[in-house]
Order: C-alpha cells, then structure tokens, then sequence
C-alpha cells in the first residue's frame, strides 16, 4: 500500500473515531450503559483507588480488591473462554480457565511454566501474553477479533497480584440469607429489601429521594400489579384516606383482583412464546387458549411458583393428575409446528424438543442451554453430551414433526362444557363452541432413545445418553424419577441454586424495570453480574422458605420503600447513577404494550372486562393478512365487532407470522422463541401509532364524547377530568392555560378542516377541537410512563 | 472520506448540536438518535472496538434487494444445459444425484425425468451471458450484471430457506440483513426510515408461498432496525395518515403543544428520555410529509414510466415497487428489501414461469439503467435471487409441453449489479446436468459476506452479543467472494 492511501486511510479512520469516542465519552460520563451494569465497586467505596484510566471510551478506577467474580470472571469469559474455555473440542494449548485447575496448571510440557503464578506477576505466562507487544503471540489473538482493553490488562495483573483468590462462579452456589445488614437511617426502612438497598446507598455516597406523590404511587402500583389505570375514584379514595395503612389496602386490594393475573400472565405469554397460530410458512390456527386461561387463573388463585412451574413441566405426570393440571402442560406445546409441505419429519420433531429444552432452561434456571446444542457450551460448564441428556425429558412424545392442515397436533385433550363445569370451571367456553381440544403433554414414546445429534443435526446422532441434569448447577441424583416429573422435582430441590433466584429476579424485573441481574435470561459467565448480590439471595431464599408465595413476594416488592420513592431525578442523582443501579429513585418505567392500549380503552370508558376465552381480533389496519398469505389458512384479518373489540391486549389474537403491528412496534416479542425480557425502546413509529391509530383516536372521541356530556362543566372543568384520566393527576396551572389555548386552536381549526374527522362520527367542532385535545393529552409522555 | 464525514454530521451534528443547548441529559437524548445509538448495550461496553464502522472503504452506500421469494428456476432463466434437453425423460443418473436428499415432494417419486428448459437460450452482450427468451429486457443489461451461477444453500424448504438467505439462520429468531445494515452503519437521511419493504404478488401462481413479517424483523436488535413495510394504498406505512379530518396545521399545532407539555415534564423529571421522545415524534411528523412525497409518482416523466412498463402505474405491482425503491435509494433509504411472490413452480412451470418472468423482467432492467443514468448504480448494490433453486428433473408428470420441478438447494443462479461488483461477468459453474456445482460454489453466507464487504463491513468482526454470545450475519462461516469484487 502507498503512503498516500495508508495515510488517506489513516484521516479517513480519525474524522470517524474521533467525533465517535466524544459522544461515547460523554455517554459514558454521563453513563448511559443501562444494560451492562456490572458493579466494580464491591468492597471498596471507590475514593481512594490509586489510578484513574482512561481505557477506550472508559474511565475506571482500579479497585483497591480485586474480587475474581465481579471483576476477573467477566473478563476471561468474555475474552478467553471461546479458546480456553469448557469447550474441549476448540481449547487451545491445554489451557482453561474455567476451572480453578485448569487456571493454575502447568503449561502443556513446559512443567515449570504456569499462566497465573499466585502473587507472581512476572511468572504469569498470562499476564506476559496480554501484554506482548508481538502480533504473533498476542493474547487474545488478532484474528479472534477479541481484545483486552489497558484497564482489563490492569485487573488481571492486580488480581494475581493480590494472590489470584478464585471463587466458583456465583449462581451455581447456593443463595445465603444473611442478616440484615445496617443502615444509616432505620426510620426510612420499611422492609427488608429497604435494608439491603439503603445499605448499598450508605456505601455509594446516595441519599434516597423522597416519597413519590400519592397520585403518582397509585397510578404505578396498579400498573405494576394490574396492567391497567386507577379511577379517579380510586385516586380520590386512597388521596383521601389518611390511615397509615391506606397504600397497603389498595395492594391487598390489587392482588386480590383478577385483573392481577391477567398482568402476570401477560408477561407469563412472551416466556411460553405462547400464539395462536402454529407459526410456520403457512402458519394455520391452533387453540391454546384454554391455556392461556388456566395461567391467568394459577396467578389468580396464587398457586405457589413450585406448583405453577411443576403442573406446567409435569402436570400429566403427577399421580393421579387432574385435568387442571394436564391443561397446565401446554406450557411445553406452544412452540412453533410446521404443515410445509415435503419437510423432513424428523429434523422439525427435534426442533421441537430443543425449543422445550432451551425454553424450559432459559424459563427457570436462566441458562443458555441451547448454546450446548452443536458442541460443548462456550462459556458455561455444561457439555453437549448434558444438553442431550437435558433435552431427553422432553423427546417421549408420540409427535409428528409435520402435520397436515387442519390437523390437531397430538397429544391433546378435549375440552368440553362438561369437562368445564366438573374440572375446568375458569375456562371461558363460549356457547357457540362444543368442544376443543388442545395440545399438552404426554410420553407415550417410551422406547424412543435419545442421542448426542452431531452438530446439532437430527440425522447425526452419536452416543445414547439418558434424563439427566447439568452437574454444574446440581446433578440429578438417583432419588429423582427420570422424566419429567423428576426434573420438576430436580428444579426445586434445595440444592437448586438458580431457580428461585431467577424467579425473584424475574418479579423485580417486573415491578421495578430491571432485574437484579439485568440479564434475567442469563445467570451463566456471560450473563450480567447481581448489582445486590445479598438482596438477591436473600429474596431467594426466602421465596423458597415462605412456599413460593407469589403474591406475598410481590407485596413486599410493592410495600417497601425503595419503591414508593418519587421518579424525579436530579441532575447530580444523573451523574452518580443514570442507569438507577443502586435505587436512590424510582425508575420512570414505560407502559408496556398491552398496558398502553389497556390504558386508553380504560379511561374513555370503553374496556369491556371480560376474562379468558377465544382470542379476539380487534382494529388492525386493513390487509396485512392478506398480503402475505398463500391463500391457505388465515388468509383474512375479520375484525371483531362489538365487545370484542375492546378486551384487554392480551386476548388480542396472535399470528406468529404476522403479529399485531402496533404492539410490535411497542417492543412486544414475536413470540417465536421464549422471551424473559423486553427491548426498551423509543421509535418515530411508536409516535405515529400514538398519535394516529385508530384505536387510539376512538378512545379519545369516546372519552371526549362524554366528558362533554356531563352537565355543567366548563372547559377548565372538563381539561382537568380527562388530563386525570389519562395521567392519574390534575394539570397545573401552566398546563391547564397551555391546554385551553390548543382546545381554542383546535375549534378554529375545524372550520378549515374537512369537517369529517373521524368518518363523520364528530359533528361540531367543540367535538372536533375536544377528540383532538384529548389525543393531545394520551401522546404526552407521562401517558405512557406509570409513574 | 469526505463521504464519511458528511455521513456522521448528517446524522449527527443536527440534533447533537441541537440538544448540546439541553444540557447533559439532552445529549444523552441525543445520541439515542444517531446510528450509534445501539451501542448503549452490553455490547460495547464490554468491547468498544467492536463497532467501528465501516470497518474500511465502503463500494456500496445502498442495497436494493429484489428477493425471488419460492425459488425461480435457474434452468428457464440462466443456467442453459442442452444435455437436459437432449436426455429429456431420461432417469436423472444416481451418479449426479449422489444421494442428495429430496423435499417430501419427491422423494416418493420412483423417477426422476429429466427435462431441459422449453424456452430458448441465447447470449448477449459483450459478456456473452447466457438468458432465456423469458427475460428479453434483462437480456439487454446484462453487461451491467454480475452473475453468480453457484450459488447453494442448505435448506430445502421455503421457510426455513428464505429466512437463512435473509437472516444468515434457518430458524427464526435472528435480524434480517436490512436490519443488520442498520445497526452498523446507521441512516443516510432524516426523513424516512432505514430499511424500508416492499411486496408484491407475482401473477404466475399468485397464491403458493407466504412471506413472514419476521423476515425483515429485528431480531435481538433494537426494534429502531425492523424493517418498515411501505404498502400501496391511502396508508403506505402504517398509522402514518392523520385521522381524517385533522389539517396539517392542526397536526402541527399539537406537536407544538405537546412539544411544550414534554419539556416541561422533562424540566420537572429530568428524565432524558423525554427529549428523545420529543425528536422522535419531529422524525414522525417529516415522515409524513416525505413518505408520501417518496410513494407519489406523478412526478416520474412519462419517459421512466414506460421504461419501468405500465404496471409501474399499477400501486403494489413488482414495477411499481422497482420504481419506488428507485425513488427511495434516491432519498438515501439504505437498504430497500423488495419480495415478489410466486416462484414456487412444482407444476405447470412453463405457463407459470412466463407470467413470473414477465412481472419482473422490464422493471428489473429498467430499475438498473435507471440508477446508472442517475449515477446511482457505482454506490447502489442491486442483489437478484431467490431461496434456492429448482431440480433438473420434472416433479410430477413430464409432458410434451409440461412439466414441474421441486426445490433444489445445491445450485442456482443469482444476479448482482452496481455498487462494486463486477460489471458484464459470470462466475461459478454447474455440470452440464445442471444438477451439481463443478466450479466456484458461493454458499448463502459467501453472499451474504461479500453484500457486507461492499458497504464496507468485515463480516466476522461485526458482531451483536446477545444472551452472552456474539452473533453474526454469517454465524460462523462465510467468506468474502474477492473476485466479484471490482
């Protein structure tokens, strides 16, 4: 290459990185990093490090302690492990660091060489080759497209410095419930979780912000555990109410309502990547409805995570099991089925088996199994060969990998209405429909062995293997039945050291935005580190300890202090914390996608209640359907009418493979895989649903409608009662004059519009100038955040 | 480079500068506007290095993918084998066929006939490309084409084969490629979205494959990537219309006003989302205005419509949306992901294949000569292609005039033109059964390096971890094909 080009290239690379590192380095002084949150202070309260780096787009203090688990596994996870990791097959030189043996041994031949030379940085074969200047010897290596940064070199060197302390990596050790640790200010503690994050807080140098106005706390509570908006009554009531019990009436209230299992089971739906459709090319319609009533009712009557989460896995298995708890196995068929034609049976039946190990896996321990599918997995100690004796529980099902068009896939139960009124009473059969039947699970193919798929692929098997469970988090032990009944029993074995930990997560997840481990998919190497480690294993245990009580867990999330705090942020709060790690602040939670149409159908009056039963097709824009269709099975979107129309988002009618557009726009999953966490985001697209669809503009002409149908009111009057529902608070006086002005823009403007807005149905333009304002009112931000 | 710059200002500098005036939190609000947006992930902040995009020189700024989606036949197009003609209803020799698995379609079949092509092949141009009598307007152009007759795949069935070409994956769940595009390298323009789709319907067998919304989904990515269909019709992207009845002036009034209401909330809150949320109802209310502006063609001179055939007047038609996607690589859409249904010829394939061949032949070429006039064409990649490929042998029964063909994954026949491939060449070669790839195979993921290599993107570096893994667009194969490369 001539100078020319090289040094062409060379401004050509600097007008791109360095307006790039800028913007990353005010992001991360201002640290927008909501996602990767790993704390790197543990043990040390940060203001006495002896360096400041600035390492890439990062200016990090080095611990005075370097701890192996939150500063040193991350690192050699991430950048080491695919070479040097559990993975036999692609480990280099002999060497792995993914287990305290492998880390400390001598090098392949050379007996007296050793990566990592306790307290010996100049021995540390490791530390030499991060540090070597040869492109050859380099670790990581140049073509691995892996690097470390100065700061990551720094904290390995220190770690072995400091005596290379190892520690297992910390899920797969069993939560301790430890006593509460001391707080600087008892009387803001309202229950434990206050102690552990007011304690976090004392050490951060943070102060917790005040308490969140009452209309603000009620409006996010119901959100939090119902999905839908306060009345203004409701508002008034607990506004009014002075006892010192008044918030703790309105959660008992809450949890007691069926709306409560509706919003749990909502979230339940992305998990089971529950549909309607079987999601496949043609895509053909199937009813798993009946199951989605039965997770709405296990929520309702609080049936404890073990039982929800055992009838689900191996309710057909239970002695002498009730249909209830048969029903509950459709958890495991609502993965995607294909009727291609001329499709290889086999390859999509193991398909399916793995969707029900990886979904199982991902549900409840949090582990990427599926990474184990084609080789030993890259990161986590679990082996190909454990994948395949994982994923054995669920290959006994007499199943077809293709099925016909308009054939029920086997095994299924029917439902009937005499199945409904003996055993089923909280399914919403409709009269019209005699019976249904829907899939579940059942292991009628017991002689059928499972194998090690080469690669993956169904027609490669390799060696027979059985039931089993990955050693690492805790070995299936001969006690256990092998099947699925077992596994259940394996899951909430005491030992188990994941599953109550990744459920309580979940829920903080839940009420709070972000899980304790922000990666609530992921409890593995890769996955994020706890921010409160103690809470965390605290909440677990006691999850455990209290019978998985649900509600009570998620009462205690909702009563403690931590989260009736106020939304407001300070611009110093910013800088200290902008991902709201440490809590010092409620985080300003946005409305999911269901909540967001629920929302708007609430308030104007327009939300019918009706729980359970076929899903519904509500107002999507015309011809989606059609335009993709082969003609063959859904080939038309046939709105419903009348009542239908207006239910909640989660009985919304779901086909895989074209889903309803606005709440995929609003970050709803696709449904084709398990789901445990939503994308956040905010989109040009989000703004047009809002502001335009027609579901939206119905609400605000119903509400608007009425609100001018009551006597006596005059502009101001009526501008506060709908800024109320809409937002659960009155506008000020600055919002009120701002609203007036628009509502006096708006009459005027009608005279020059079309005089037809929405298809005729307004006929003045007080009607006209009041639909527009109150549209005006749901696009505000604070519509879309709970509070 | 001055390219490059431009390219981060234009995305950058209007409302990086704008929100320096907010203070810290507006900045942050900021940069969740610009390309690099996603890099508030656990990505980055583990690597940092890991998107410094494009990783060299870009020859490609825009792609126009014009997806074939059933799998056209590369024996009535392209892939001229006499032998098949001459060995017509002859058994297809296990020797060639070599234990190749077959769709359930065929594999109950106890013959395999084999059937050449009834249309006549000539070659043309200074290239001497072989074409079919089916693709006269094509036939013209093909000095500007780069054809690759290897191409192969894994999968033999739609779903799963259309969803590899366009996600790198065969089961669902990975972003599509536009989406990938737009992660890495951001958009061009402030007004309409990145990755933009477009359908139509073939008239060949208007009613045989489906398509998937997920196919030009996000995937893992943040949904700011998905892909936004551009439809025919009062409302060409969804939820863009104001309700009926509401004047602009109304419309923007509102904005104003809730404009106002946020930013006081944001004074109240200090909430830097809010000033996101602001910028992104300002990029709403311009999509109104350009994305009908970019779906009006009244404006097209009478000379482009016929070159793109009557049908470009026709909203939803394969040439209208040749000349829309024009209109949009025009207003610096990135990346334009066009389907056109209806290849899918198990029977009937003569009938069939003409009517298909007919949808798309002009506006093809035309769309190509169009963007070379306008000096679009050196930056712009044209792919054209389909799935997989179709079986030398006749599925069903062969007739004197009839005959079918199942799907075959182990060669076919795609095109690319403009944006840095090489003009008026053909690589690759198939046996002259037609049946195996005896030299140069391009693999899915060959392609799908080599379209990432043209906009300037190292296939292997450019990487999105999710769920602990980095993943690719290729997954963990694919190599750069340097010699389609200019």
């Amino acid at each position: 290459m001539t100078d020319k080009k090289n040094k062409s290239k060379w401004v050509l690379a600097l007008y791109f990185i360095i307006p790039f590192i800028t913007v990353i380095l005010v992001k991360y002084i201002i640290g927008i990093n909501k996602d990767s949150y790993q704390p790197l202070m543990v043990g040390n309260k940060g203001h006495d490090s002896e360096k400041v780096e600035v390492a890439g787009n990062k200016i990090l203090k080095l611990p005075d302690t370097v701890d192996f688990i939150f500063h040193v596994k991350p690192i050699l996870s991430d950048r080491c492990y695919l070479c040097h990791g559990p993975d036999e097959k692609t480990r280099e030189a002999g060497l792995r660091f993914d287990t305290k043996e492998g880390a400390f041994a001598a090098l392949g031949k050379h007996l007296d060489r050793y990566a990592i030379v306790t307290g010996d940085v100049k021995s540390s074969m490791l530390v030499s080759k991060i540090n070597s200047t040869d492109p050859e010897t380099v670790m990581p290596p140049k073509n691995s497209n892996l690097s470390l940064t100065d700061y990551e070199k720094q904290i390995l060197a220190k770690w072995i410095e400091q005596g290379a302390v190892w520690k297992d990596h910390w899920s797969f050790i069993s939560p301790q419930k430890k006593s509460l640790p001391k707080v600087s200010n008892p009387k803001w503690v309202r229950n434990e979780i206050d102690y552990f994050i007011l304690n976090r807080l004392d050490q951060e140098g943070l102060i917790p912000s005040e308490k969140a106005k009452k209309e603000k706390l009620i409006r996010k509570v119901y959100f939090d555990l119902t999905g839908l908006p306060p009345t203004p009554s409701d508002i008034d009531n607990f506004i009014n109410d002075t006892n010192a019990n008044a918030y703790e009436k309105v959660v008992d209230k809450l949890l007691a309502s069926p709306a409560y299992g509706e919003r749990m089971a909502s979230s339940w739906l992305d998990v089971a990547r529950y549909a309607d459709t079987h999601g496949y090319q043609d895509d053909l319609e199937r009813v798993m409805w009946p199951w989605r009533d039965w997770v709405i009712n296990a929520f309702n009557r609080n049936l404890p995570y073990d039982q929800f989460i055992k009838w689900q896995l191996a309710g057909d298995l239970i002695p002498n099991a009730t249909l209830d708890q048969v029903l509950a196995t459709g958890f495991n068929r609502n993965h995607k089925i294909t009727q291609e034609g001329g499709v290889i049976d086999e390859e999509y039946r193991v398909e399916y088996v793995m969707d029900r190990a990886n979904t199982t896996s991902k549900a409840i321990i949090g582990l990427t199994m599926e990474c184990a599918r084609c080789h030993d997995h890259k990161y986590d100690p679990i082996s190909q060969k454990e994948y395949y004796s994982f994923y054995s529980f669920f290959n006994k099902l007499e199943e077809k990998g293709r099925i016909e068009y308009n054939e029920i896939p086997k095994p299924n139960i029917k439902i009937t209405p005499k199945e409904v009124h003996e055993a089923l009473p909280f399914i919403n059969l409709p009269d019209s429909i005699n019976e249904v039947e829907v899939m579940v699970m059942k292991d009628e193919a017991q002689n059928r062995k499972t194998y090690v798929l080469k690669r993956g692929q169904y027609d490669a098997p390799q060696e027979e293997v059985f039931p089993s469970t990955p050693k690492v988090v805790l070995p299936f032990s001969d006690s256990f039945p092998k099947n699925r009944l077992g596994l259940a029993d394996w899951f909430f074995s005491e030992k188990n050291t994941l599953t109550a930990r990744v459920e309580v997560n979940r829920m903080w997840q839940h009420i709070f935005g972000v899980g304790i481990v922000s990666t609530s998919s992921d409890f593995g190497s890769q996955g994020a580190l706890p921010s409160h480690p103690e809470l965390l294993d605290w909440l677990a245990v006691t999850f455990r300890e209290e019978g998985w009580d649900m509600k009570k867990m998620y009462k205690r999330m909702v009563m403690s202090s931590t989260y009736q705090q106020t939304s407001k942020v300070t611009p110093e709060l910013l800088e200290a914390d902008p991902g709201n790690v440490f809590l010092a602040r409620s985080s300003r939670n946005k409305l999911s996608a269901e909540m967001i149409r629920d929302n708007a159908l609430a308030v104007s009056g327009l939300l019918n209640n009706k729980i359970g039963g076929p899903s519904v097709k509500p107002y999507q824009p015309p011809g989606l359907w059609e335009e993709t269709t082969s003609g063959q099975g859904l080939t038309k979107y046939i709105q419903d009418t009348g009542e239908n129309s207006h239910r909640r988002s989660l009985y919304t009618f779901w086909k895989r493979t074209v889903p309803p557009p606005s709440m995929m726009t609003f970050d709803a999953p696709t449904r084709d895989l398990c789901e445990v966490k939503r994308q956040k985001t905010s989109t040009p697209l989000q703004a047009l649903v809002m502001l335009n669809d027609p579901q939206l503009i119905e609400a605000a002409e119903y509400l608007a409608k009425n609100t001018l149908k009551a006597e006596g009111l005059s502009d101001e009057d009526r501008i506060k009662s709908i800024f109320r529902k809409i937002t659960s608070r009155f506008p000020d006086e600055t919002e009120t004059k701002e609203l007036m002005k628009y509502l006096e823009n708006a009459e005027n403007n009608f005279e020059t519009s079309k005089k037809n807005y929405i298809k005729s149905k307004v006929t003045s333009k007080v009607e006209y100038a009041y639909t527009a304002l109150t549209s005006l009112i749901f696009n505000l931000d604070e519509a879309i955040i709970k509070g | 480079m001055e390219e490059i710059s431009k390219h981060f200002l234009n995305n950058n500098r209007r409302h990086f500068l704008k929100k320096m005036g907010l203070g810290i939190g507006g900045l942050a609000a900021a940069s969740l506007l610009d390309p690099f947006s996603s890099l508030a992930t656990e990505n980055t902040a583990i690597n940092p290095s890991a998107l410094n995009l494009p990783h060299f020189a870009p020859k490609a700024k825009r792609v126009i993918y014009l997806f074939q989606s059933g799998g056209p036949s590369q024996l009535e197009l392209f892939d001229y084998k006499p032998l098949l003609n001459k060995m017509r209803g002859q058994d297809l020799p296990e020797s060639v066929r070599n234990g190749q698995r077959l769709t359930g379609m065929t594999s109950g079949q106890d013959k395999f006939p084999l059937v050449g092509s009834n249309f006549k092949f000539d070659q043309y141009g200074e290239s001497r490309a072989w074409v079919s009598n089916l693709m006269p307007y094509t036939a013209k152009v093909v000095d500007e084409l780069c054809f690759i007759k290897s191409m192969n795949t894994e999968a033999i069935n739609h779903d799963p084969a259309i969803t590899f070409f366009q996600t790198g994956s065969q089961q669902a769940g990975r972003p599509s490629m536009g989406s990938w595009m737009s992660y890495g390298l951001g958009s061009l323009n402030e007004n309409l979205p990145t990755f933009t789709v477009l359908l139509s319907r073939g008239t060949g067998r208007p009613f045989s494959q489906p398509l998937y919304s997920r196919l030009w989904g996000n995937g893992f990515l943040s949904s700011l990537h998905q892909g936004v269909q551009f439809r025919s019709g009062k409302d060409p992207v969804l939820y863009l219309k104001d309700p009926d009845g509401m004047s602009r002036n109304d419309r923007r009034q509102m904005l104003d006003y809730i404009n106002k209401l946020n930013e006081k909330q944001e004074a109240e809150f200090g909430d830097p989302e809010i000033n996101s949320r602001i910028a992104q109802y300002e990029m709403a209310y311009r999509m109104q205005t350009s994305v009908p502006d970019t779906m009006n063609i009244e404006d097209e001179p009478e000379h482009i419509i016929q070159m793109y055939g009557m049908d470009s007047l026709v909203p939803g038609t394969y040439a209208a949306n040749c000349l829309l996607a024009r209109r949009m690589v025009e207003r610096d859409v990135r990346f334009v992901q066009l389907y056109h249904m209806g290849w899918d010829q198990h029977f009937n394939l003569p009938s069939q294949i003409e009517k298909q061949a007919k949808d798309i032949d002009q506006a093809t070429a035309a769309l190509i000569m169009d963007l070379k006039q306008r000096g679009l064409l050196e930056d712009t990649l044209v792919v054209w292609g389909g799935e997989f490929g179709r079986t030398n042998y006749s599925q069903g029964v062969l007739t004197d005039t009839d005959y079918g063909r199942d799907h075959h994954p182990k060669c076919f026949t795609m095109f690319m033109a403009g944006g840095g491939v090489k003009p008026g060449f053909t690589y690759g070669e198939t046996d002259d059964f037609g049946y195996n790839i005896v030299k140069d195979p391009v693999h899915v993921h060959d392609l799908q390096a080599t379209i990432m290599h043209l906009m300037g993107i190292d296939h292997t570096k450019f990487t999105y971890k999710h769920q602990g893994r980095r993943f690719r667009l290729t997954d963990v194969s694919g190599h750069v094909v340097n010699d389609l490369i200019t």
